[in-house]
Parts: C-alpha cells; structure tokens; sequence
C-alpha cells in the first residue's frame, strides 16, 4: 500500500506514556514502505520485569516499523480467526470442546518474533493462535476445527490435537499439564543432538498445580536441558480463581531453584524481550520460568459464558486498558507508522482473508471412511480392518 | 526379501508339516525347549517373514524326557551349533547393547539404570560404555519420565524407558495411554513415536500385592500400542531388539522370576518378529496357548499329560497386542480344542480377549468351549500358600486338559 509522506504536525502525536523520548524523533522521519522498513526503534516496556533469581532483561525493545505492522496483522488474524471460531461453534459446525485464545494474543506473536522455527514450543489445548504463529495457515486451521481431511491433522485431531513438525509445533494436548513433561523431552533430545535449540513448554495457571510440572522441572534442571516453562497466568484455571487454587499464585517462583521471570503478557514487546532473554538464559545456564500475566475475553471453551465467575466489568476494563491490539495501534499510530485507515484496511482485509478460509474449508471434504484406521500403527501389519458391522467399512492397513 | 534360514538342513521348507514326519517319532518324546526355535538372520527394514521350527537334527534320535529342564537344555545343545550359553537378563542386556552400538539415537531412561548397573542388571556396565547422556538416571518421577521419553521420540530419538517394576508405570498410564498410544494419530501420522517401554512384572516369590501386578491386562485396549511379552533368553534378545527397531510404542514385558533363566543362544545377529507367536511344542490333541511364566507350569504340565497319554500342542503367544491369530487360528483349525493358561487376573484380561477374539474367527472349528485358566481375582497376598493359590499351577492345567479331552 502507498504510504503518503509525514507532515511535521505528526511530532506533537507522540505523547503516549508508552514510547520513550527517542521515539518522537524517530516520528519525525518520514515514512518509507513499512514491508521493508527495518530502522531500529527502542520502545520501553511499561511494566517492569519481576525476578526471582535471576537479573531481567532490560526495559528497552529493539524493535522496527516492519516487526511492530506485523505485530498487528499477525495479532488481528489471530484475533479475527478466534472471533470467527466462536459464529461457527454457535452453527454448530466446529463441535465437541473449542477453547478460544482471544485476549492473549500477544504472547503467540511476541515469542515468535523471538525465536526461529527450529526451536520447539509445545502448549496445551488453547493451540489455534500458537499453531497460526508457527506457520500454520488458516485453512488448515478451519478444516481442522471443522474436521476436513484439509485439516492439519487430516481432520482425525481437532481443536485440542493441532500440530506442525515441520516448525516445531509439538501441539496440541488435551490433558492439563501432561504436556510439561513431553516439552522436557524435547529440550532432552535437542541437547542429545547438540543443535543449540530451546523449547518453551507452555502450560496455564492451572496447570501450574500439576506434580508432573515440578517433577518435570527438577529432571530438567538436573539434566541441565534447554527447556523453557512459560506459564500462560490468565487467572482462571476454567472456573476457579487462581487465588482459590494456588496457595502461592506467584508462579514465576514456584521454580525454586529454577529461576523465574514474571511478565506482562498483554504487551508483545514484553513477551519478545522475555522470550529472547530466555532462550540466551537456557542454552547457557538450563531452565528457566516465565510467567505471562495475561487474560482471556472468552470463557475457558465455548460451553463456558465465563461470566459466572467473573464480572463483565472486569472484562471490559481489561479490553480498554491492556487489550494487546490496541497497544500496538496505538504505538504504530504514536510512531506514525501507518495511518488510521491504513490499518483498517488492513484489518478488512485480514477479514476477508478468514472468511475466504472458511469457505474454502466448508468445502473440503469429510475424511474417508477408510482413515479410521490408518495412522493407527507407523507401520501396519497388511491386517484387514472393519467396522462395527464388518459391512460398510473394510480397509487394508498398511 | 530374503530371509535366510539358519536352521539345519533347512530346505525351504516353510510348513510345519513338511518338517517332521510324525510316523518316524510316534514316541511320547518331543524336542527340548530350547531346541524349537525360529531362527533365521533378517535384514533391517523389511519385514520378518514366518518362518517355520525347523527340527535340528538330534531331534530325530530319541529324547528321554517330553520337556526339557534348564539342566538338559544346557545339556542338549552343546551338541548343536556353536553359541553362547547366557542368561534372560543378559540376553536384554545384550540386544539392548547391540542396538545402542547399531544406532546412536537409542537411549535408556529409568530409575537406577546408570551408576547403580540397573535394579535386575539389565543395563549393567552400559553406563560406562556409552555415557550418561545415553543411559540416563532418573529421578523416582514416572509420569514424567516417561513424558519425557514419549517427547524426545517425537522427535526421532528412540528412547527406551524402564520401569522398574511394571506396576509402578501405573502412574505414567496417562502418558502412555493418551501420548504414547495416540499422537500418531491425532497428529494425522506427523509424528512417531519409537519407543519402548519395558520392565518386570508379574507374580514373583511373596513380593506383596502392589509389587506383583499384572498390567498386560490394563494397556491392552490402548490403540496405537504393541504389547509383547518375552520368556526364554533366545525370544528375549530378539524381540528387545525388534522393539527398538519398531517404528510404533512397544511395551515389553518381562517376568521378575525369569531372569535368572539360562539358555544357549546363537553368535549371530537376530531379530525375531514382534507380531509372531513361538511354537514350543506341536500336538494333535489340544491348543494350549501361553505367555511369559506360565509357559513353563504348561510345559510341566505337558510332561504329565504327556506320560498320560494326551498330545498338548503348546503355544507362547508372545505378541500380547495384536495377537497372531494366524499361527493360532491354524492351531485351532487342527486340534478343535483350546485352553488358555495365563497369569492375569480373570477379569479383563489378555485370555478373556483371546478367548473372544478365538470365538468370533474360528467358532466353527471349536469342539469344545474355550477355557481359560487366570489368576484370581485377588491382590497377590503375600503369604508363600496362598500366593501359589492366586497363580495357575501345573496341576490345574492338567485337570483341565484331561476335562476338555473327554
């Protein structure tokens, strides 16, 4: 899109607490294409870092115009696909157990802007934003939901069982916290093969009460394993408080001797400096925590108003305060670097882009009756399958 | 495809019929239990082809006894080909160290299987051969090392994970069940998951009720899985080996009481096929169908029936999970009685599934009922009487044989 020059009326928008000083002057320069602009720009976190045996990171990002725009249109997406996910699940076309991401955004995009796909990241059911960061497209995504053979996991998987091996995307579970300890077993198997790789096991405040979590941990900092345990504290294990479930909510220093780090899981900058900050900490000095102090707008699924335990005050007040796509409109507005309608228009575009994706996966087919049985076993044994009635499905596996 | 036989004057000769003649031996007198063995040098990839027992030739003179002990198996074979005379637990060892040696992905995980050498000297002196980041101590931690193990199989290593005691992997049963047996799946085949599972269990000598468990019996309905259970050094070593090769989860089960079993096995490389049932011992008048322990209360058992003039054919089952329904159902179709011996509980376990899966394939060929004959449905009291009274004992098998026989 053609971005007009700057005019030197831009320098008095720059009043946002969030950006430091640097920033109004970088406003004042004008304005190239934003798909290549990879100027750096320092913006200061507004939240500070807590510690617990460690030192943090410092405040200041170094980010660009490019990295901040992609920012937003990788955080509208994901946000349009969960918003889109919910009118399906109410046409009943997604089924079964649907958990939406929608809030929490930011620590999706942040850690990916951290990290390169040969690191490995593993969550548990909350996956569809995750799954879209790790380069998965949206296609596959609905499918999946919709349980088509375009699916990521051929339709057989659905919402809780998204995975990508060819970018690290280890899913997908639907057990709460089993996944820790196969998040372990990755960073075990990048150490075993020596290639300088991190993974960041992510688990939710619920979880975090789970004892596979800290027998998990302890074998991994015995071990000295490049595994990362990020907690996704969004304050809500489903219905219960995090107050009620956790006699000490701190989960940043439930590691102990781990050493842990609490961020603000709303701002993606954050997230990216923590994750950044992280890795270097992992392939040096073994585990660390990471707790993102996040929120959901949903409900735990879709067969939870989520209001019941929480007020719609409480909600709103989040989505005007620390709603994650705000601040980075803000910011990109602040620093000037697209316009009001620029990214409007992004955002009808990302729109359309979605509702292009679910009519194309509306229209992929159902799985075959023959893929009940395959994937089964990795190597078959040439036996022949039926179904209940031994009539109407027959296959040969292979 | 070829699978060259290194039994002893071996023509092609793939049918158990053409093998032996049964007129030349009508004496009461069968091989010795080491000596039926499948043995043939397979090539890695491909798939192990069924072979047949091919009788080596001491068969032919006469055998005093029905079944050997393990003093005549010691005996018996030094007139066969050269081997090495082991026993079970170093057979494991040795497969598990010839595939560690063959592919550097294999590790081992499990608590006390480093320094300490491994609680049944299974993992003895690995440790020092290859390093503790392949042979790994853990912590008293199953649910998550056993996670662990399943997590680095995703991606491409191929852990082996002990228990050291099966009962204790209950507590990783969600691992194994929903990871192990089902990422294959719900992941649309991305991932594999080679891993292999293994460790004693079973009734042992007054171990107590939680130390004597049975979980053949609990993993069996899991998909995704492949169970087999190991019973003589020979079958050990080659089916460890072939589980490690086997791209699906395998659990292996072995049997506290068996590792101290003494066997002849061959020089050579082997792998035996993980999906095959072992023919110990062919008759005519019933199918006698085992695993693990019980195979030898049955072959004690056969002794008797034997000099009591029936002709048990006796069958390990070897692969628990999917069960080999060809060499059994053959079985069936020629001697129209089956008795089931095993050690899991009544209830729910592996002989009410073979039991259901023999009557819905071959009822037709049945001339009696299937009976089985389990554990009780009781916790493995501790008391040395009343634990002989929860297991099978030979006696029961022969009144059983000679009430299915009438």
């Amino acid at each position: 899109m053609a971005l007009s020059r700057l005019s030197s009326s831009s320098a008095s928008r720059c009043v946002d607490l969030l950006i430091n000083p640097l920033a109004a002057a970088a406003a004042a320069i004008p304005r190239r294409l934003i798909s290549s602009d990879t100027t750096p720009i320092t913006v200061e976190t507004s939240v500070p870092f807590s510690v617990h045996n460690c030192d943090g990171p410092s405040r200041s990002v170094e980010t660009t115009p490019k990295e901040l725009v992609s920012f937003f249109k990788d955080m509208a997406t994901m946000r349009r696909m969960e918003i889109a996910a919910d009118s399906l699940y109410k046409a009943k076309l997604i089924r079964g157990f649907c958990h939406l991401y929608d809030g929490q955004e930011a620590v999706a995009v942040g850690m990916e802007a951290a990290i390169t796909k040969k690191d490995c990241i593993i969550t548990a059911y909350r996956d569809h934003c995750t799954f879209l960061g790790r380069g998965g497209t949206l296609l596959e995504c609905f499918s999946e939901l919709m349980g088509r053979k375009a699916g990521c996991s051929k339709g057989k998987g659905g919402s809780m069982h998204f995975y990508k091996k060819d970018s690290g995307f280890y899913g997908g579970h639907g057990i709460v916290g089993a996944q820790i300890p196969l998040g372990c077993g990755l960073a075990f198997a990048q150490k075993y093969s020596k290639d300088e790789n991190v993974t960041f096991a992510l688990y939710g405040d619920g979880a975090a009460n789970q004892g596979q979590l800290f027998e998990a941990l302890n074998i991994a900092c015995l071990w000295d394993l490049p595994a990362i345990l990020v907690c996704e504290n969004n304050h809500y294990g489903m219905g219960t408080a995090e107050w009620r479930a956790a006699k000490s909510p701190a989960y940043y220093k439930r590691g102990d001797y781990a050493p842990g780090l609490k961020v603000d899981g709303m701002d993606a900058l954050a997230v990216k400096q923590a994750c950044k900050f992280a890795k270097e900490h992992a392939l040096k000095n073994g585990p660390i925590i990471l707790e993102m102090d996040t929120y959901r707008y949903h409900g735990h699924s879709m067969s939870d108003p989520g209001s019941t335990y929480r007020t719609r005050d409480e909600i709103s007040g989040v989505r005007q305060e620390r709603d994650p796509i705000e601040r980075i409109r803000k910011l990109v507005l602040s620093l000037d670097l697209a316009t009001e309608k620029e990214l409007k228009d992004m955002e009808k575009e990302i729109r359309k882009e979605v509702d292009d994706a679910i009519a194309q996966a509306k229209e992929s087919p159902m799985p075959d009756p023959s893929e009940l049985f395959t994937n089964v076993y990795a190597k078959g044994f040439g036996t022949e399958v039926y179904g209940a009635d031994r009539k109407e499905v027959r296959s040969v596996l292979p | 495809m070829a699978a060259t036989f290194q039994g002893l004057g071996a023509a092609a000769a793939l049918s158990l019929s053409g093998s032996f003649d049964p007129n030349r031996l009508h004496l009461p007198c069968r091989r010795s239990l080491s000596v039926t063995r499948l043995s043939f040098v397979v090539r890695l990839e491909e798939r192990i082809v069924s072979g047949s027992n091919l009788p080596p030739r001491r068969a032919q003179q006469l055998v005093s006894k029905a079944v050997a002990t393990k003093a005549d198996a010691a005996s018996a074979s030094t007139a066969s080909k050269p081997g090495h005379e082991l026993l079970l637990f170093e057979a494991l060892r040795e497969g598990l160290e010839e595939e560690m040696d063959r592919d550097p992905q294999v590790c081992v995980m499990g608590e006390d299987v480093g320094h300490y050498g491994g609680s049944y000297k299974v993992t003895k002196g690995l440790a020092d051969k290859f390093g503790d980041l392949r042979v790994l101590d853990t912590p008293i931690a199953e649910n998550a090392f056993t996670g662990m193990g399943i997590g680095a199989a995703m991606t491409g290593l191929r852990p082996v994970v002990e228990g050291m005691n099966m009962g204790f992997l209950l507590l990783a049963f969600n691992q194994i069940s929903n990871n192990c047996g089902m990422l294959h799946y719900t992941s649309g085949g991305q991932f594999k998951i080679p891993i292999v599972i293994r460790g004693p269990g079973g009734v042992g000598r007054q171990l107590g009720a939680e130390h004597s468990q049975r979980l053949e019996s609990y993993f069996q309905s899991i998909p995704g899985i492949q169970m087999v259970a190991c019973s003589t050094p020979y079958n050990a070593k080659g089916l460890m080996k072939a589980a490690i090769r086997s791209e699906n989860p395998v659990i292996l089960f072995e049997h506290v009481l068996l590792y101290n079993l003494k066997e002849r096995i061959p020089d050579e490389e082997y792998v035996l096929n993980l999906e095959e049932a072992e023919m110990v011992r062919p008759g005519e008048h019933i199918t006698i169908l085992t695993y693990s322990r019980m195979r030898y209360h049955v072959m004690q058992a056969a002794k008797t029936l034997v000099n009591k003039g029936y002709d048990p054919e006796v069958i390990d089952i070897r692969s628990l999970k999917p069960f080999d329904l060809y060499t059994i159902g053959n079985s069936v179709k020629k001697t129209h009685r089956v008795l089931i011996v095993e050690e899991c509980m009544r209830t729910g376990g592996i002989g009410a599934s073979l039991t259901a899966a023999i009557t819905e394939n071959f009822h037709d060929y049945l001339d009696a009922p299937i009976m089985c004959l389990s554990s009780q449905d009781v916790p493995t009291p501790y008391a040395g009487t009343l634990e002989n009274w929860t297991v099978v004992q030979p006696a029961q098998i022969v009144t059983a044989v000679e009430q299915l026989c009438q």
